[in-house]
């Protein structure tokens, strides 16, 4: 251990992590925290009067029995939610190189104008009068989204990126139908995310796999040849999920409409491209916006997002309900389907009100900072840094597909792990004791052992040469057999790793009190 | 731009080690004619956070906060006083910037409190078991359909004349694929003949309540016979705080709730994002949609969470999934969780309350208006009025006045001509007398 010349060390030494067991069972500012429901002693939390009520108007429906909620004050409610959030991993408190998942920076400045009164404390059913400047914001909005795609027309309603997929699908369903026609076959790559089969299966249709060639692209060949008249779409990621552009897109996109099929495309990745391609021109019909991903909405734990669809002409009259239109007296929202403007066929509605506002203000504000150059600039900066991080990484990790440049996302499979005895979920839990989230693993499916790392615009050089240093280091550990630090990584997380599998055996969904404490007190 | 952190020297330093000579070389694989020129889009260039701030602020100014006025809209979305510590915890790093939890070592915070959620949601509701969350209340009620169909091998719905009309029109939208959507005569403030449409065929019946019109409605009759029939019910909320007041649905023989969490913790946001609550029996778990955090132990045997059974999903099913659903309303449910922690079992029994009384003084102080005829007998925060004229012609007037006085019925149902003249009026802790007051007077000048 090393000391100053007082005597007092200057770093952890040995026992500094493993060894002591607290009195507490706390560690430092590692806190270990009970449920809510464990917590709990009748205290309240929030002020208000005590009315009393008579049962005259509640039909005979007055709950009979308790609800079981524990009772705590604002205090303890405080700390059990700051404690619990300091067991989280955070893109505000380090790099988060989750491929597919787009973990950029999120502004605050969003934040505080989606919390406007204006817009936080609007009622989507107030007068449209008293609205007018919501609407404006989605006008906006859509300005910009139809801009950027060049695509003429947008769904805003769908609430996230699967919710989007879906409105897509039932759109090209709905003109499907109007031709006539039966076409029940949705074509699907393999590397495609889950969401995609998932939902063409939603939608009522048989999904189709389309394989991808040895070089990460999907088979343009096996994908013409799978064409027919029962064919209603495809479903093409592009940038596909290995991180590669598809350069055959408009060939595909000419078989597919030449065979009387549409044209989706999932735009999870179009922050690789935002402000550089525009997917109209590369002859989509339509494709969701994870707002939440290429326009910095926070990712939240896992929601809300938002998925607004851009629509081709073909498309564009089957957009479902609420739609959006301008007149005389300003903007306005059509709710009901039999009162469209001529020429519109909406397949139905998406959701109740108009969409994801919250995520709308804070996309548009995203988008008003940036503008154009900056968003063009984004795109190029993740497009870059993924990049580097392939260049600087190849000659240790194994690259499938490594000799050409990638886009906003480098993978690696597990070819430079054989014969080590470290697997990826090794290799990306050791990832956590050195302060980084994982990136995502053993996904797209095409690659064995996948590890696909998306670093975004938003890390510095000197931040991206410090996570490139750390995992050159652990692979070439890994490759001379020095493997302590990955089997059983991580050790310095709040959990070591859990047992998924007993959680899934006897699944424990809910907290329930102990019927022998409970009866002791 | 002072969200992105290279410098021009740091870009021309990466593209050396990667051996390229600019950034599009690194676009190679677009095709030459798909590359736009910046000046392809009509756009404005990069502003600073003055700048946006102000435009924003210009653009929240035209409308009118729901706290900016006396403010009576329902019908799905409630305005309440959300406690200061909700929105400042959400804001949390840790929470905000974290992703779904597929790394439960360094998210065991979200987790938890997904933990938290789904036993909240489950007591709340009376049932055994919640996911940890929906996009909101009417895709939670589609996907509720969805499951009954997949649990009863059947197609036909029968959704109640009383359920929100944007709720009937999604689950319609996508259970509608899967078998016929059968919607009951719109009768508000009065009992529907609901039971008499079930049969054989019949997978589900979809029941709000309290309904769209404000109307309580006893759910066990109809669970019974739809029970009786091989049908299950789902069991729709609009209102989550009402269920601190009124008997839950699985007390009534519920087989699923879906509701809409957005009362409870989540500003209205002029529509989203909310929270949807999923809720079933113990015997259907495998079924449901979304995700679901369970409890395990680490390692070191210490207790932690995880998500589980996830061969129900998308990432692992993939065209076999209960769902597509992948991002859900993660930042939500912990504002629902926080708020309702807060409130505990005597805060969310005296907020109910409280929302009744204001409702009912505000039906009192109505039904003396000349011309005014309160309608619903028996509710919790919302009720319908009739309006010797039609409600949104009125409506608009009073807007015009300064009042907020509720939302029309004819804007949920415009070819139904029966409900023109019905106005569906909420009242919630956040109203006033004086309030009721303002919205009395203007409506005996309007109606006079």
């Amino acid at each position: 251990m090393s000391m100053n010349n007082q005597g007092r060390p200057t770093s952890a030494g040995q026992a500094g992590q493993a060894g002591i067991a607290t009195v507490s069972g706390d560690r430092g500012l590692d806190h270990e925290e009970a449920l809510i429901f464990e917590l709990g002693h009748g205290a309240v939390g929030v002020d208000m009067p005590d009315v009393i009520i008579s049962d005259d108007r509640l039909g005979g429906m007055r709950r009979k029995g308790a609800v079981g909620l524990p009772g705590l004050s604002e205090p303890e409610v405080v700390r059990h939610y700051v404690r619990l959030s300091r067991m989280n991993y955070a893109i505000d408190s380090g790099l988060y190189p989750l491929g597919s998942c787009t973990m950029k920076h999120n502004p605050r400045l969003n934040e505080k104008m989606a919390r406007l009164p204006g817009f936080g404390d609007l009622h989507p059913l107030a007068p449209q009068s008293t609205t007018q400047g919501a609407l404006e914001v989605i006008a906006r909005l859509m300005n910009w989204l139809t801009i950027l795609t060049g695509m003429p027309a947008v769904a805003m309603s769908p609430k996230a990126g699967a919710h989007g997929e879906l409105c897509g699908l039932l759109a090209i369903r709905a003109a499907v139908e109007a031709r006539g026609e039966s076409r029940k076959r949705v074509l699907v790559p393999e590397s495609a995310h889950g969401t995609n089969p998932a939902t063409a299966a939603f939608a009522g249709f048989t999904v189709d796999e389309v394989p991808a060639k040895p070089n990460g692209h999907v088979d343009a060949q096996a994908l013409k040849a799978k064409l027919g008249p029962d064919v209603a779409a495809i479903m093409l990621t592009n940038p596909n999920t290995c991180g590669l552009f598809e350069g055959e897109v408009k060939e595909i996109a000419d078989a597919v409409h030449a065979a009387g099929a549409y044209f989706y495309c999932d735009g999870a990745n179009f922050n690789a491209i935002a402000g550089k391609v525009r997917p109209g021109d590369l002859g989509v019909d339509a494709m969701h916006i994870n707002l939440h991903k290429t326009f910095s909405t926070p990712h939240g734990g896992g929601g809300p997002g938002a998925g607004p669809v851009v629509l081709s002409e073909r498309l564009a009259s089957y957009a479902p309900i609420p739609l959006l239109v301008a007149d005389g007296k300003g903007l306005r929202l059509i709710e009901d389907r039999a009162a469209v403007p001529d020429g519109a066929r909406p397949f139905g509605r998406m959701c109740a009100f108009h969409g994801q506002m919250g995520m709308f203000v804070r996309a548009l504000t995203y988008m008003l900072s940036h503008g154009r150059d900056g968003v063009r600039q984004a795109s190029e900066d993740a497009v870059l840094s993924a990049n580097y991080i392939l260049a600087s990484l190849k000659d240790v990790m194994s690259a499938p597909f490594g000799d050409g440049p990638c886009m906003h996302e480098a993978l690696f499979d597990d070819h430079f792990l054989d014969g080590t005895g470290v697997t990826t979920l090794d290799f990306a839990k050791a990832m956590i004791d050195e302060g980084y989230h994982p990136m995502t693993m053993y996904f797209p499916l095409v690659v064995h052992g996948a590890m696909l790392i998306e670093p975004t615009e938003s890390e510095s050089k000197e931040s991206l040469d410090r996570f490139i240093h750390v995992l050159r280091t652990l692979a070439l550990e890994a490759r001379v057999g020095e493997t302590g630090r990955f089997a059983g990584a991580p050790r310095l997380a709040p959990r070591r790793r859990l047992d998924e599998t007993a959680a899934a055996r006897k699944p424990v969904l809910r907290f329930r009190p102990d019927p022998l404490k409970e009866a002791a007190e | 731009m002072r969200y992105l952190p290279l410098t021009h020297d740091d870009r021309r330093a990466m593209l050396a080690r990667i051996g390229v000579s600019d950034v599009d070389a690194l676009f190679r694989d677009v095709p030459a004619t798909a590359l736009a020129p910046l000046s392809a889009f009509d756009l404005p260039d990069t502003n600073g956070e003055l700048e946006v701030e102000r435009a924003l602020t210009g653009l929240a100014a035209k409308n009118v906060a729901a706290g900016a006025a006396p403010f009576f809209c329902g019908a799905g979305a409630y305005k309440h006083h959300v406690p200061s510590a909700v929105d400042h915890l959400i804001q949390r790093s840790e929470f905000l910037t974290s992703y779904t939890p597929y790394q439960p070592e360094i998210a065991q915070g979200t987790l938890q409190y997904l933990f938290e959620f789904q036993t909240q949601v489950a007591l709340l509701t009376g049932m055994d078991v919640a996911n940890a969350s929906l996009y909101d209340g009417s895709t939670a009620t589609a996907e509720a359909v969805l499951m009954a169909q997949r649990i009863t091998k059947r197609g036909k719905a029968i959704l109640s004349g009383g359920m929100h009309p944007h709720y009937a029109e999604t689950v319609e939208t996508v259970a509608g694929l899967f078998g016929p959507m059968t919607r009951s005569a719109v009768t508000p403030g009065g009992a529907e003949d609901i039971i008499a449409l079930i049969d054989e065929e019949t997978a589900c019946v979809v029941v709000q309540s309290p309904d769209v019109f404000g109307l309580i409605r006893n759910l066990r009759p109809i669970a019974d016979a739809a029970h009786a029939r091989g049908a299950l019910l789902v069991a729709v909320v609009t209102e989550a705080v009402s269920l601190g007041l009124l008997e839950p649905p699985g007390a009534q023989g519920a087989d699923i709730v879906a509701a809409e969490g957005q009362s409870i913790g989540n500003g209205l946001n002029f529509g989203g994002p909310y929270v949807g609550l999923f809720a079933t029996r113990e015997k259907y778990v495998r079924q449901m949609p979304g995700r679901l955090c369970g409890e395990t132990v680490d390692a070191q045997g210490r207790r932690g969470y995880v998500l589980t059974l996830s061969t129900r999903e998308q990432h692992i099913r993939r065209e076999k999934a209960t769902s597509n659903i992948c991002t859900n309303s993660g930042l939500c449910t912990l504002a629902f969780t926080i708020h309702l922690s807060l409130l505990g079992e005597e805060g969310l029994a005296r907020l109910a309350r409280l929302n009744h009384a204001k409702a009912s003084a505000l039906a009192d102080v109505l039904a003396a208006v000349s011309g005014v005829e309160v309608l619903t007998p028996a509710f919790f925060n919302e009720f319908t009025v009739y309006l010797p004229k039609p409600a949104a012609a009125v409506v608009d007037q009073l807007a015009a006045k300064g009042v907020i006085a509720g939302v029309p019925a004819s804007r949920l149902l415009p070819h139904d001509a029966s409900v023109a003249n019905l106005l569906i009026v909420a009242a919630t802790e956040t109203n006033s007398d004086e309030d009721f007051a303002a919205l009395a007077n203007a409506l005996k000048e309007v109606l006079k």
